[in-house]
């Protein structure tokens, strides 16, 4: 039962970074590319519209590994208390930023709020990237100092950084130097994600440009994805084990490589939609093989003396577990039939679409 | 140590606030835009989809604002709240985790598709979206709600020895005695306002002689929607939660009714006065013999337990603020029901539409019913104090170990600073709203 509420709620998240991480990529795109002011504006829009329905399937996420995994949820959320509450902020910043914009219609309004939209989901992209690092690198379970554990084994907090910056400290803060790389990645990756989503759901003056702006940073996250695998074996020594263990897992990372190659024929691709299933691709095998390089290890110990999170040691009760596992099915099929529905009716581009107050 | 406490409270009570402005329109507000569609599917009169198109505009900026503070409360339960989250989530996880899967994508779904979809659909289906954004916010009360009566009165229950709460049975916590009166109840108190809401923006365009024929549609479909969810929320549902509360929670009765010493015979009910909690009675009271008794028990003379029958680490911890809550909630109450009956007298007579000091008086009281809603959950909360889950878990216990009290100061002042600029947005949102009117603009 812990593996399959560990499956569903890895795909839950997965797609919620699928979805809201094309919102965030379209506010990067925003910040740095659009010019005209109808591309901002469409631009805007085409996240504008998603991004509500999109922070759902966080909400979703959250519930069901509260409910599946509470140990997990109370050790991670408040062990990183000050990165998910600045998260928070973000998200509410950047909300406020959308649907500020339109609202009055004179030029340094729009450029504020059009940059608070764009940084904050810079920011965003940048510390959702740093928080997978985080998971992957370990955190200084128990708080043990010289030895002996300051709380209970399976609690923390995190500062945002210690002096050395370096994820190999016996106590490493939010920020060191692997998961900035990895937050770089993130970033990257959902620019390019934004960029196809845009692509596909506009007709704003510089698609063509994105084009090859997608090319120049898939070009980017290549080498920067050779250098993480490179400084990950430094930090996590043994995290090829399981794909040793488990070749099926492998998967994953092919999954991510099939998206990052895609992507470099942005140009030549005869569908929109191509492009954005590549970049969907990037994302999904992105987060599913850093997962899967951890599994069961939800949240490593970087001491020796209290033992990682696993999906079995943060488990709610058997029962729990199973009478979950039936409403969660149905809820599931319930789910993907609204959203065929939604994406069957409202599907195209969105430029014309009344905007409402929405 | 009890610095934390304070601040994880205080920070959980200011965001649950803010947060739950909005909520409380959406649940209402949604089965009016219902009734309005409805309205239209059968007499096909345009005014009445154009009011149904309105208030689903105001209700998605709602929703929009309901998502974002909705997020940093399910995250406090994990960052302020750990040890909580830990021993409980297991149990309350299951309610959480069902809003977020049943009701939240339902609501959401769909009230994009009532918004974009209405001439890809056709007339039929556009209600049904309609209804389904309808059914999405009224089933997250519903789970909401099941999760607040479990803490309130835990069932289905086991505690294991170290200390977790696990699931015993599962239906238990839909069965719970505590959990009808309370759902009913919050969502009469949610119609009130919502029909508040309708009922202002009426009065607003008929003072301001503007959308005239809107504005009479909205005041009198408030005034009806109101009438009879205020008297709804006094009787039988607020009747009923007090009973349960009485009996399942016989300290926070005696505190919220503000009775110091038990009487021999029947309790008087308090009207009311203010706790002197020095001398432990009520100063400056007026009070009605034996009136507690007979609407608890109907029984004049059935005696009721006042809090000297307590230790005092068993009672609420703030006793005055509970009283006080509960004595706002009960004359604002009151003061509805009162405006109601006028307001619906006067439609019944024809003259509602040109008396201008109701109008005023409706236009201007829209505040108080958010306050009511929110005083009541106040009773609900601090009433429960110094518990978490009722009798079994201690609010001092529940708070995350590692978490410290400057953090958590450090994060309220943010969040005070951030949600006083979207409630400025919502404001100018919702102004908009209401100064762009009903009427769909021509192309």
């Amino acid at each position: 039962m812990e593996l399959y509420w560990y499956l569903i709620i890895s795909v839950v998240l997965a797609i919620f970074f699928v979805l809201d991480g094309y919102d965030f990529g379209v506010g990067i795109i925003h910040l740095f590319f659009a010019k005209k002011e109808s591309d901002k504006e469409v631009i805007a829009k085409s996240a504008g519209l998603f991004w509500d329905s999109n922070e759902v399937w966080l909400v979703a996420g959250g519930g069901m590994l509260f409910m599946a995994f509470p140990t997990l949820y109370a050790s991670a959320f408040s062990g990183f208390y000050l990165p998910l509450i600045l998260v928070l902020w973000l998200i509410i910043f950047r909300a406020i930023g959308l649907e500020f914009r339109s609202q009055f219609n004179y030029n340094i309004w729009t450029t504020f709020w059009d940059k608070a939209f764009g940084v904050s989901s810079l920011l965003l992209a940048l510390f959702f990237g740093v928080a997978l690092g985080n998971v992957v690198r370990g955190v200084n379970l128990g708080g043990v100092e010289n030895g002996v554990s300051a709380f209970e084994s399976h609690y923390f907090f995190l500062p945002l950084w210690n002096s050395s910056f370096s994820p190999l400290s016996e106590t490493p803060g939010v920020i060191d130097w692997f998961t900035i790389v990895i937050g770089l990645i993130s970033v990257v990756t959902l620019a390019i994600h934004g960029a196809t989503w845009i692509i596909l759901k506009t007709n704003s003056s510089i698609n063509n440009q994105l084009k090859s702006v997608i090319f120049k940073l898939t070009v980017v996250l290549l080498i920067l994805t050779a250098f993480s695998l490179v400084i990950w074996q430094i930090v996590r020594p043994n995290s090829l084990a399981n794909f040793v263990d488990k070749p099926y897992l492998v998967v994953f990372p092919i999954v991510y490589f099939i998206g990052l190659f895609g992507l470099f024929f942005v140009k030549k691709l005869k569908k929109d939609i191509y492009a954005f299933t590549f970049s969907t691709l990037v994302v999904l095998g992105g987060i599913t093989s850093s997962l899967a390089s951890l599994f069961p290890v939800v949240l490593p110990s970087t001491n020796s003396i209290n033992e990682s999170l696993t999906i079995y040691n943060t488990a709610a009760s058997a029962y729990g577990l199973s009478v979950a596992f039936g409403w969660g099915i149905i809820g599931i099929i319930l789910l993907l039939l609204y959203f065929i529905v939604q994406k069957r009716i409202l599907k195209g581009k969105i430029d014309h679409m009344d905007y409402g107050n929405h | 140590m009890d610095d934390m406490l304070f601040y994880d409270r205080l920070q959980f009570a200011f965001t649950i606030t803010f947060h739950y402005i909005f909520p409380q329109l959406t649940m209402g507000l949604s089965l009016l835009i219902v009734y309005f569609k409805w309205k239209y599917l059968k007499t096909t009169i345009e005014k009445y989809n154009n009011a149904a198109k309105f208030f689903m505009k105001i209700f998605a900026v709602n929703f929009t604002m309901g998502v974002v503070t909705g997020i940093p409360m399910e995250f406090q339960f994990g960052t302020n709240w750990a040890k909580f989250s830990e021993l409980t989530g297991g149990i309350i996880g299951q309610t959480l985790a069902m809003e977020g899967l049943f009701s939240f994508f339902l609501e959401s779904s769909f009230l994009a598709l009532f918004i974009f979809g209405e001439k890809l659909m056709g007339q039929k289906l556009h209600f049904l979206t309609g209804f389904l954004v309808f059914l999405g916010s009224w089933l997250s009360g519903w789970f909401i709600l099941a999760t607040n009566a479990w803490m309130q009165h835990p069932v289905g229950y086991e505690i294991l020895e170290n200390g977790k709460f696990v699931l015993h049975n599962f239906s238990a916590l839909f069965s719970n005695p505590w959990l009808l009166p309370a759902y009913l109840h919050n969502q009469a108190a949610s119609l009130v306002t919502s029909s508040f809401v309708v009922a202002s923006i009426g009065a607003f365009y008929i003072l301001r002689n503007k959308n005239l024929e809107y504005g009479k549609l909205f005041l009198k479909t408030g005034v009806v929607f109101g009438f009879i969810s205020s008297v709804v929320v006094a009787f039988p549902t607020g009747d009923w939660n007090a009973k349960n509360v009485a009996n399942y929670q016989p300290a926070t009765f005696a505190a919220m009714e503000g009775i110091f010493e038990t009487e021999k015979a029947g309790a008087e009910i308090v009207l009311i006065g203010q706790p002197n909690m020095v001398e432990k009675k009520l100063d400056n009271k007026i009070a009605v013999p034996n009136v507690l008794s007979f609407l608890t028990y109907q029984d004049w003379n059935k005696q009721i337990k006042g809090m000297d029958q307590f230790k005092k680490e068993n009672l609420p911890d703030n006793i005055p603020a509970l009283y006080y809550a509960y004595h706002i909630m009960v004359g604002l109450g009151t003061i509805f029901i009162a405006i109601m009956i006028l307001s619906v007298f006067f439609l019944w007579r024809k003259k509602l539409f040109t008396l201008k000091p109701l109008l005023w008086t409706i236009m201007f009281i829209v505040p108080f019913p958010y306050i009511a809603n929110l005083t009541g959950w106040y009773v609900a909360e601090l009433g429960r104090q110094p518990y978490l889950v009722y009798g079994l878990l201690r609010t001092s216990v529940g708070i995350s170990p590692t978490v410290s009290s400057g953090n958590t100061l450090f994060t309220l002042l943010g969040f005070v600073g951030l949600y006083m600029v979207l409630g400025l947005l919502f404001l100018v949102l919702i102004g908009k709203a209401i100064h762009e009117g009903p009427t769909p603009k021509k192309l």
